[in-house]
């Protein structure tokens, strides 16, 4: 690529950064406006930081949420990473029909998968809207992104890596312990950081499958929304997008992701 | 150059969940197939758990929906399956509910060739240039995909509105008069899919463009293909999978989405995930509202099948 064209998509991605982040600095931005009008600028308040945590709604709520994508991280990226390498090694009858399985979930339209769980959670158990019934529809939904992120890795794995350890001696369990698991863990990573993602996010399937006491951070921003928002939700976002970048940050420069980027492209 | 010299089957065997029939694949995995007891302990402990649990709730729970969306409502609101009939899904076909399965359509197809333009550059880009902070670029994309997807979608009505950010803007600007309308039109409801689900299309491209082998391309120059020759023969073809991966997690989630037409539309933005969902939430006949919702998961998966047939037939033509 000639360096003219290389600066014109230069240009071209360092606009659409600009375009993710715009809406994410003017949420910021609203969070220290003076005014419960949120989009007519007042002047600078640090008020509704302090009323965030006084108000128990909202905590309750991010509560909640933070319990259910704890549970969904554990239980799909468990389930996930064991169907990934299942289907990455192992020739088996029925392979097919598990890729299909596994891809169902995700071709299958939010509000469809909500539903159906709607359905079955109370016809069949009468359930209607709790922590547990909404983790177990997160961690449904997050296996095939878990299943499918580590089946990629571990599928493009170079088998020589694993054989060679085995020529030089490695037992069957060592050979993976010491070879592929440590290839296949950014991908093991990137999984469950896409299911906390999902699950953290989820208003469609949640807000079919929330009751009395299990509302979830958008559930309880969605109503905000119908009633009148207030900026506390800007401020309560500003928190979790500055704890999350400073965590991803953290990460990054402990150099989790160095191996990731290392073996993403798949030379050192 | 013939393209079949530039198709190394490993590019296409990790591609991923849309080819299981691989012949590549079934070829390495035949290689490898050992002693079958331990194969089959192997296969009963990594993939059994995730199998049964999709099994009892993914696939129960729809086809409990397909039943009871042959049944009707009795008097006290409940769903009765006395009298199993086809009479709901007769009735989705009503004209009235036509504009909203068009509008859906409508909305899912703009977003997902709006994503892929956008996005492909970017992925491209990042993958290219991204030299050391490639990772670091990666977890910018994924950022505001942090924040409540709500959120983000509050925050474009804020900047859209008439007396918002942009109109302010390009008013102080002088570029315009009076506020233009874009809130509550067509076009702010797809500004805001674009921007919801451009991570989930740039990831997979990402991931796509990334495992591309480069001294392809740079064989091709040498052969004498122009920049733009290699790139269509040579860079497209073996990112296909990443572009159909892209493709369907971008379309999917547009389909499915009743919370951008509800925040940013207006009175003629209603889809048919509106519909559905004001039907479950209160409408409560639970029987009409699964017809509709398996007439949706019906067109998802025609489109899928579809989509899965032009990635054979790309790669399969690459090769031939």
């Amino acid at each position: 690529m000639t360096g003219r064209a290389s600066r014109w998509l230069t240009g071209f991605a360092a606009l659409i950064y600009v375009f993710l982040f715009a809406p994410i600095v003017v949420l910021i931005i609203f969070s220290f406006n003076d005014s419960r009008r949120t989009f007519v600028w007042q002047g600078f308040t640090l008020d509704w930081y302090p009323r965030l945590f006084r108000n128990s709604e909202l905590l309750d709520a991010f509560e909640v949420t933070m319990q259910v994508a704890v549970i969904a991280v554990i239980g799909s990226t468990i389930l996930g990473t064991l169907l990934g390498l299942g289907l990455a090694r192992l020739r088996f009858r029925g392979s097919g029909a598990v890729q299909t399985l596994l891809l169902l979930p995700m071709i299958t339209p939010e509000v469809i998968m909500g539903i159906s769980l709607l359905v079955f959670f109370t016809q069949l158990f009468g359930l209607n809207g709790s922590i547990g019934q909404i983790s177990l529809a997160h961690i449904t939904f997050c296996i095939s992104y878990v299943a499918i992120t580590v089946r990629a890795r571990a599928a493009n794995l170079n088998p020589q890596l694993e054989e060679a350890a085995r020529d030089l001696g490695a037992s069957a369990v060592g050979a993976f312990r010491h070879v592929t698991m440590p290839l296949i863990a950014p991908a093991v990573a990137a999984g469950a950081m896409l299911a906390f993602a999902l699950s953290f996010d989820d208003l469609i399937i949640t807000s079919f499958n929330a009751g009395v006491g299990s509302t979830t951070l958008p559930i309880a921003i969605y109503s905000a929304l119908k009633f009148g928002i207030t900026p506390q939700i800007n401020a309560i976002s500003t928190i979790i997008v500055a704890s999350v970048s400073v965590i991803l940050l953290i990460a990054w420069r402990l150099g989790a992701f160095r191996n990731a980027a290392r073996s993403a492209v798949g030379r050192g | 150059m013939t393209s079949a010299a530039v198709t190394p089957s490993p590019a296409r065997s990790a591609a991923d969940p849309a080819d299981p029939a691989d012949p590549a694949e079934k070829g390495a995995r035949g290689a490898r197939r050992g002693g079958s007891r331990r194969e089959r302990l192997a296969t009963s402990v990594l993939v059994l758990p995730g199998v049964a649990w999709l099994g009892i709730f993914f696939l129960a729970p729809l086809a409990i929906m397909a039943v009871i969306s042959l049944g009707a409502v009795d008097e006290h609101g409940r769903v009765t399956l006395l009298e199993p009939s086809l009479r709901n899904y007769e009735e989705a076909f009503r004209p009235e509910y036509l504009p909203a399965f068009l509008k859906s359509l409508y909305y899912s197809i703009v977003t997902t060739v709006l994503c892929l333009a956008i996005g492909y550059p970017v992925a491209y880009w990042i993958s290219r240039y991204g030299g050391r902070r490639k990772i670091l670029l990666l977890i910018l994309v994924m950022l505001p995909f942090w924040t409540s997807y709500l959120i983000r979608t509050y925050a474009w009505m804020i900047i859209l509105r008439d007396n918002g950010v942009l109109n302010s803007l390009l008013r102080t600007l002088g570029l315009i008069e009076d506020p233009i309308q874009i809130l509550n039109t067509d076009v702010s409801v797809i500004l805001g899919m674009v921007y919801g689900f451009l991570p989930f299309t740039i990831l997979p491209l990402f991931v796509s463009i990334d495992r591309l082998d480069f001294s392809l391309v740079h064989a091709a120059r040498d052969l004498y293909a122009s920049g733009r020759d290699a790139f269509l023969h040579v860079t497209l073809p073996l990112t296909m999978p990443g572009i159909v991966a892209a493709s369907l997690l971008t379309f999917i989630p547009a389909l499915g989405d009743f919370v951008t037409p509800d925040v940013l539309g207006g009175a003629d933005t209603t889809t048919i995930a509106n519909i559905i969902q004001v039907i479950f939430t209160g409408g409560r006949d639970w029987p009409y509202g699964s017809a509709l919702g398996f007439l949706l998961m019906a067109v998802t998966i025609a489109g899928t099948m579809l989509a899965l047939r032009n990635l054979r037939r790309e790669v399969i033509g690459v090769e031939a």
